[in-house]
């Protein structure tokens, strides 16, 4: 009798304790609420548990993750680029501009990359040497791009691209497509970078306080730099990919997307204030939202409704986030 | 029941994660007392005050005001039954003025519910000559000096007209001269009737201004004492459980005086400093004295690569360096321990393990890659943690969560890891318990007896003569004494400080 009782009470403290650690490590929780939604709607329709699903989710968010693990970075150092979604187009149009102009795909791909690149080089160096509010610049950094892509398209979507490009989005390895592959392939190595060496580390203590960062001895613009270029970098090839997948540039795509790349980066764990944040928590965060619009799909909810909810889901986790912080303080003063 | 008493607090205890930090504590407070409270870094003062100011609630135990039984359900509640607190960490808003966050949220708003500013200034201006400071109202406070800073934090509590001030070392980054100020406003605000109580890691203060001590050891209550029929040493002794032995601190032998590490050479400033000349030998450790706005702390920086002097030349080891940023300063050998914790020295939300290795972080990757080596990482920490003796359950805790002195023993631990040729500490044992000060003071010797140039700025007299081979005295940016250790004496450095005495008169 007693030691049952005994038994059933350590039972429940080992519940408990897993529990807040689920709710504490943000991944954690956010494997957990996957699961559960997932094996909810499987149950619910036999559509949901099936590889080709799978993979059209997956495929579906790569674009997004790609260019979340670099956001990720930027919100960990106290940054944030709105510029991401025009920059995408703008690497799509222009690699294909340049294929139609003759020029072989690799330079072409190069190219339209590289535009990326300067992008943020440019937003990097307004933002770290003239101290200009990284919100401000981004979002008009947003406007310019959207504007260039649209006068270098003359307002067009180019299509009949060749294959030799378009392989680049549709084709396949192990069964999965390039851009699945080459999402895991910047998530993995993205996070393991983040979270271990010197130089991506750099940008926990840039976010959390940059003035003693400077003393210490950190090189917060050069880092701060890079930071802004590599994820623009990531919007340019994540453009390429589209275009390919797509077979066409279009001069709309990717708006809107700065918005749903940083609220799966911030479902994810990172804070708008700098300082936290992780890239695995980002691509669970985007594979959330991804699942999510999936489900919403197959059950013939209005495509209208995705936003709300999207918008639902940002403001929930971050209330969420909050509370949590706020019991754990309580907890320990 | 004692009718002359203000405030009783009766077996308070308070637990956090990992420690117990007050355990069952007492302690009362009569009217127009000055009490002081005193204890090691970490025994639980801070979080004494904060749960008697409603910042914080307690486990257990019960607070009692003016007969009153008290149940705080935050700060307001506190406020209105007449506490009024000046936190051990600076808490006004930088980017308002002076004015308004002495009266944040009790500003006189006009008929259009506008705020009357012209009404605000007076009353600033009134509040600040009653410690006879002459700052402008509408100074934003971050172009303040941190003393004046905390000037301004005290003024803030006194013009609630409390009947209960709290003041959580207020003298830690105050000159002589505000210190004096501060004290004729206690004595002041005593005889009008109103308690007082007053934490400090400087004993001597107590003597000067206390009638009565507590003292807090491990968040348990020690004793109470009154102040007329104690000393210094025992006061220590009940403070830390055991005698506490001065380290007999060796001057000058291992001062090189043929091989200047850090030379500077006329170094002005538009604005801040003109004509600084000064040498620290290999070996040596100099201290800057001087009143609070001479300078010493925009040299330093300026050394640092934080501010551009308008001219002058800086030599390390015989070679011109002209560093444009810490960067370039840390490249150079300099390292630079800064005088405000909170706000450009710790990454609070940060671990102790990731402060103290932050400003030599390429020190700790492996071998052949960019990855960290967390074995490095944690054996440096666990050495860190006990040579400085930090109060923690473990490296992996928020730094903000730690007491205030041990915070500062990280922030020290940084820099004095790093083994630079230059090293300048800026308030070095600010919050510092007496224990843990002797213990920096010789890991300060130790590393000018391995060769470190030290320059140490201080407004801690004592301090100074504690630990300095020479003192260059600081009075509107020159320096106007200079005085090896055998002839500092208190009065001398006040007397060069305060433009009474002069090196060419
Ligand atoms: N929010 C918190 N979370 C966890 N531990 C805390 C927190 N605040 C204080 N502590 C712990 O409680 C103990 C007492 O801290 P407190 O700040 O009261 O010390 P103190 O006497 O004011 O020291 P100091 O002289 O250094 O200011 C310390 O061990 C500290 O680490
Ligand atoms: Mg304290």
């Amino acid at each position: 009798m007693n030691s049952g009782e005994n038994r059933s009470t350590t039972v429940q403290s080992i519940a408990i304790n897993l529990l807040t650690r689920v709710l504490e490590v943000r991944e954690l929780m956010l494997i957990v609420i996957i699961i559960i939604g997932g094996t909810a709607m499987s149950i619910t329709t036999p559509i949901f548990f099936s590889s080709s699903n799978f993979k059209a989710i997956l495929l579906g968010l790569s674009v997004e993750a790609i260019i979340a693990a670099g956001m990720t970075i930027l919100l960990v150092s106290g940054g944030l680029d709105m510029s991401v979604g025009s920059t995408m187009a703008l690497s799509g149009i222009i690699s294909c501009i340049a294929i139609k102009f003759g020029i072989p795909v690799f330079f072409s791909v190069s190219l339209g990359i590289l535009s990326g690149t300067l992008v943020g080089f440019i937003n990097g160096i307004i933002i770290a040497h003239w101290l200009i509010n990284p919100f401000i610049v981004t979002l008009g950094m947003l406007s310019i791009v959207r504007g260039l892509v649209l006068i270098l398209a003359n307002g067009v979507t180019i299509i009949n691209l060749p294959e030799s490009f378009t392989i680049l989005g549709q084709g396949k390895l192990f069964g999965l497509q390039f851009p699945i592959i080459l999402m895991f392939f910047v998530i993995i190595s993205g996070d393991i970078l983040l979270r271990r060496s010197r130089f991506f580390r750099q940008n926990y203590y840039i976010g959390s306080n940059e003035k003693a960062a400077i003393l210490t001895g950190i090189k917060v613009k050069k880092v701060k730099i890079i930071n802004y270029m590599l994820t623009s970098t990531l919007a340019g090839i994540a453009g390429i990919l589209m275009a390919a997948r797509m077979a066409s540039a279009s001069v709309n795509i990717g708006t809107g997307l700065e918005l749903k790349v940083i609220t799966a980066s911030v479902i994810g764990g990172a804070s708008l204030s700098g300082g936290e944040g992780s890239i695995a928590g980002a691509f669970l965060g985007a594979l959330l939202m991804g699942t999510l619009i999936n489900s919403m799909n197959i059950l013939g909810i209005d495509v209208y409704w995705q936003n709300v909810i999207t918008g639902i889901i940002l403001i929930t986790a971050v209330i969420l986030d909050n509370v949590m912080k706020r019991r754990r303080e309580s907890a320990s003063q | 029941m004692d009718n002359n008493e203000m405030l009783r607090v009766s077996g308070i205890s308070k637990s956090f994660p990992g420690v117990k930090a007050l355990d069952c504590v007492d302690f009362s407070l009569r009217k127009a007392e000055i009490h002081a409270l005193v204890g090691e870094n970490g025994a639980g003062k801070s979080t004494l005050m904060n749960i008697l100011s409603g910042v914080i609630p307690q486990d257990e135990g019960k607070l009692v005001i003016d007969q009153k039984i008290q149940k705080f359900n935050g700060p307001l509640d506190a406020v209105k039954a007449g506490i009024g607190i000046v936190f051990q960490e600076l808490s006004l808003i930088q980017n308002l003025s002076v004015a308004e966050n002495l009266f944040a949220g009790r500003q006189k708003t006009n008929f259009a519910g506008f705020i009357d500013f012209r009404n605000l200034y007076a009353r600033t201006r009134e509040l600040l000559s009653a410690f006879s400071e002459s700052i402008d109202p509408r100074t934003p406070v971050k172009n303040l000096s941190i003393a004046k800073q905390q000037v301004v934090e005290i003024l803030k509590a006194v013009s609630h007209n409390p009947k209960i001030l709290i003041l959580d070392e207020p003298t830690s980054s105050l000159t002589h001269k505000e210190i004096d100020k501060l004290f004729r406003l206690l004595e002041e605000m005593k005889t009008n009737g109103i308690s007082i109580i007053y934490i400090s890691h400087h004993i001597q203060e107590i003597f000067r201004i206390a009638d009565r001590v507590t003292v807090l050891r491990d968040g348990k209550y020690i004793a109470t004492r009154n102040v007329a029929e104690i000393d210094e040493p025992e006061v220590v002794s009940l403070m830390v459980g055991r005698k506490i032995t001065h380290n007999h601190i060796n001057r000058d032998s291992s001062i090189d005086r043929n091989t200047p590490v850090l030379q500077v050479r006329n170094f002005s400033h538009k604005k801040y400093f003109s004509d600084i000349n000064f040498e620290v030998f290999k070996g040596e450790i100099v201290s800057m004295a001087g009143l609070v706005g001479a300078g010493r702390t925009e040299i330093a920086r300026a050394i640092f690569g934080l501010l551009k002097p308008s001219h002058g030349t800086l030599l390390i080891n015989g070679k011109k360096i002209t560093p444009n940023s810490p960067v370039e300063a840390i490249a150079g050998g300099i390292a630079y321990a800064t005088e405000n914790r909170k706000s450009d020295g710790l990454f609070l939300d940060m671990t102790i393990s990731e402060n103290s290795i932050a400003p030599q972080l390429i020190n700790f990757t492996h071998r052949r890659t960019d990855f960290l080596d967390q074995h490095k990482i944690d054996s440096f920490v666990e050495n860190t943690i006990r040579t400085y003796g930090i109060r923690t359950s473990t490296a992996q805790a928020e730094t903000r969560k730690l007491s205030g002195g041990n915070q500062q023993k990280v922030l020290l631990s940084m820099w004095l890891g790093v083994a630079p040729k230059v090293l300048i500490v800026d308030e070095p044992t600010k919050g510092v318990d007496i224990g843990a000060k002797n213990e920096i003071f010789s890991i300060l010797r130790h590393l000018a007896d391995t060769g470190t140039a030290i320059l140490v700025i201080s407004s801690d007299l004592l301090e100074i003569i504690a630990i300095s081979d020479r003192v260059l005295v600081v009075k509107n940016g020159r320096i106007s004494g200079e005085m090896p250790h055998q002839e500092i004496t208190e009065k001398r450095v006040i007397a060069y400080a305060s433009g009474i005495a002069s090196n060419n008169s």
